[in-house]
């Protein structure tokens, strides 16, 4: 497993550039190493998924991307300038979707333009845009509690999009959702992708789905978190439904498995399940 | 939705949500009743106990009580100057208590500084206040407005204060990779997101004051209802004390009503489990 599709960012070509990054947390007096001196390089266009074990720090580094946190040493760099805080360039998908439960569908997906300074009528005609992207036209003027988990995600995929980020940053949005509505939402994602190729940083737990849509999988070790292993899926886009079943793709997923469940040599309970689940 | 409905569905608090509408009209059609019941048998063992000689006075004499202080404008001016002091006090209290609330919550300093006095005075039964309260302001509104304003503002500021501080976390981190500085963020998330907890302060601070209204208006208040059961009880008018009580128990369940309505506009967009 040498070979690599984009071939793994090296240098000034990142888009993203993670150097170095310890980040500690105080818990009661006790410090607890969530990254340890991690570095890794991201190319443009590139779809990353990060998997691993909790507690190995992945949802803190995606927060560190999107500078929701500040990393205790190293720095995150994104084309080129160091992280600080949220930037209009890079789209947070939360797992627990945070969509505003007061507002609509609509105005869910306005709030950025909003904030961005846009006039009303830009800003829904920009809204209606993303919200017939997803799907949602028809639920253009519910309210968040009205909608499924997986129209939830739909809304806040929409809602990021609308201001255009060209780096996404998703932090197991599918966890919360059932396999049939997480394999949907999957394709979509990757419709959408392929088709303005954005930088896409996946965090999920779920290998399969790691090993579906990146073009590399990072997997990351606990205690303390670190990237344990990079695995390039050299497998052509646009992925299919029979491409999940292909030895290509068994063979790749059950390489991440192992990396995942097999880190330390003495905890190898978990096993390998039959085939797939969706 | 119809007020009636309004009231019908809040009288269950508990019920579900998704519930189908035959079973929902017919659920309300049967408490409606019941209630109906309930008021109807309250008021007949009334009347039997005061005919079988306890000190009351009958359902009849105190309807016809209530007459004749309607007609002759006593009863509306009581309310009136009531229902003035429980509202003047009400609204500054809640005017204060909002920003005070938000104050605490979203600055580190301003809740150092001021929630130790808020904890400490809040502990104090506003009517506590009232000798303190006529030494200072005398025995005009003032005083009386004042330990309203009091009980009105502790109930609100704390609610407040709660509302933000519980703001889930994943929406201000939603909105800062929006785009939002501090301000939006509080404008567009932190109020929003406060409302029920605000109007929740609001309807237990409403209750406070109008609790709080008839011994403020002990001190020697020339009108209010209050006054007229204190001035009842001297002349043992168990009628008239009747009167003010009903109407304290009327008024304070629609200005509750109203407030709760104001809350399921405001508030509908939240999911209820």
């Amino acid at each position: 497993m040498t070979a690599s599709f984009t071939g793994a960012a090296q240098g000034i070509d990142a888009r993203i550039s993670v150097q170095g990054i310890t980040k500690t947390f105080d818990l009661g007096g006790e410090q607890f190493v969530a990254l340890d001196n991690v570095s890794l390089d991201i190319a443009d266009n590139e779809f990353v998924t990060v998997v691993g074990p909790s507690g190995c720090g992945k949802s803190t580094l995606m927060n560190l991307l999107a500078g929701l946190d500040e990393p205790t040493s190293g720095k995150a760099v994104v084309d080129g300038k160091v992280v600080t805080g949220p930037g209009p360039d890079r789209g947070v998908i939360f797992q627990q979707y945070a969509l505003f439960p007061w507002l609509t569908v609509r105005k869910n997906v306005e709030f950025g333009l909003k904030t961005a300074g846009l006039g009303a009528k830009k800003r829904r005609e920009k809204a209606e845009h993303f919200i017939e992207m997803v799907g949602l036209s028809e639920f253009a003027d519910a309210l968040p509690k009205m909608l499924s988990g997986g129209m939830k995600q739909r809304c806040a995929i929409a809602r990021a999009y609308a201001v255009d980020p060209t780096i996404l940053l998703m932090d197991e949005p599918f966890g919360a959702l059932d396999a049939l509505t997480r394999v949907k939402l999957q394709e979509q994602l990757l419709d959408t992708w392929s088709q303005d190729k954005r930088t896409v940083v996946f965090i999920t737990h779920d290998v399969d789905e790691a090993v579906f849509l990146a073009n590399r999988v990072v997997v990351m070790a606990a205690r303390p978190g670190r990237i344990f292993d990079i695995v390039d899926v050299d497998l052509p886009y646009p992925r299919t439904e029979e491409m999940r079943l292909s030895p290509e793709f068994t063979a790749l997923r059950n390489r991440v498995w192992h990396s995942v469940y097999h880190q330390n040599t003495g905890t190898s309970a978990v096993s390998t399940p039959s085939i797939l689940t969706a | 939705m119809t007020a009636t409905e309004a009231i019908a569905t809040v009288g269950l608090p508990g019920a579900p949500v998704k519930k189908t509408p035959k079973t929902g009209a017919k659920n309300r059609k049967l408490l409606l009743t019941l209630n109906i019941v309930s008021v109807v048998a309250g008021v007949l063992l009334w009347w039997a106990l005061s005919l079988a000689g306890f000190r009351l006075p009958t359902p009849v004499a105190v309807v016809e009580r209530a007459g004749s202080l309607v007609a002759s404008g006593t009863l509306l001016t009581d309310i009136s100057a009531s229902l003035t002091r429980v509202l003047i006090g009400f609204a500054l209290g809640t005017l204060v208590a909002i920003p005070v609330g938000f104050l605490m919550g979203w600055y580190t300093i301003a809740r150092g500084l001021i929630e130790p006095w808020v904890q400490f005075f809040r502990t104090i039964p506003p009517l506590a206040i009232i000798p303190l309260a006529i030494v200072l302001m005398g025995i005009g509104e003032e005083p009386k407005i004042f330990v309203i304003f009091l009980a009105a503002f502790f109930a609100c500021v704390i609610s407040t204060f709660q509302g933000v501080v519980n703001v889930d976390r994943t929406l201000i981190n939603a909105a800062r990779v929006l785009g939002s500085k501090d301000g939006g963020i509080f404008l567009r998330v932190v109020v929003p997101a406060s409302t029920p907890f605000i109007l929740v302060g609001m309807r237990v601070g409403l209750g406070a004051s109008w609790s709080t209204l008839v011994a403020a208006e002990l001190i020697a208040a020339q009108q209010g209802l209050g006054f007229r059961m204190q001035q009842a009880q001297m002349y043992y008018d168990l009628p008239t004390i009747f009167v003010g009580l009903i109407t304290i128990g009327i008024l304070g369940l629609l200005m509750d009503r109203v407030l709760l309505f104001a809350e399921r506009k405001l508030t509908g967009w939240q999911e209820r489990r």
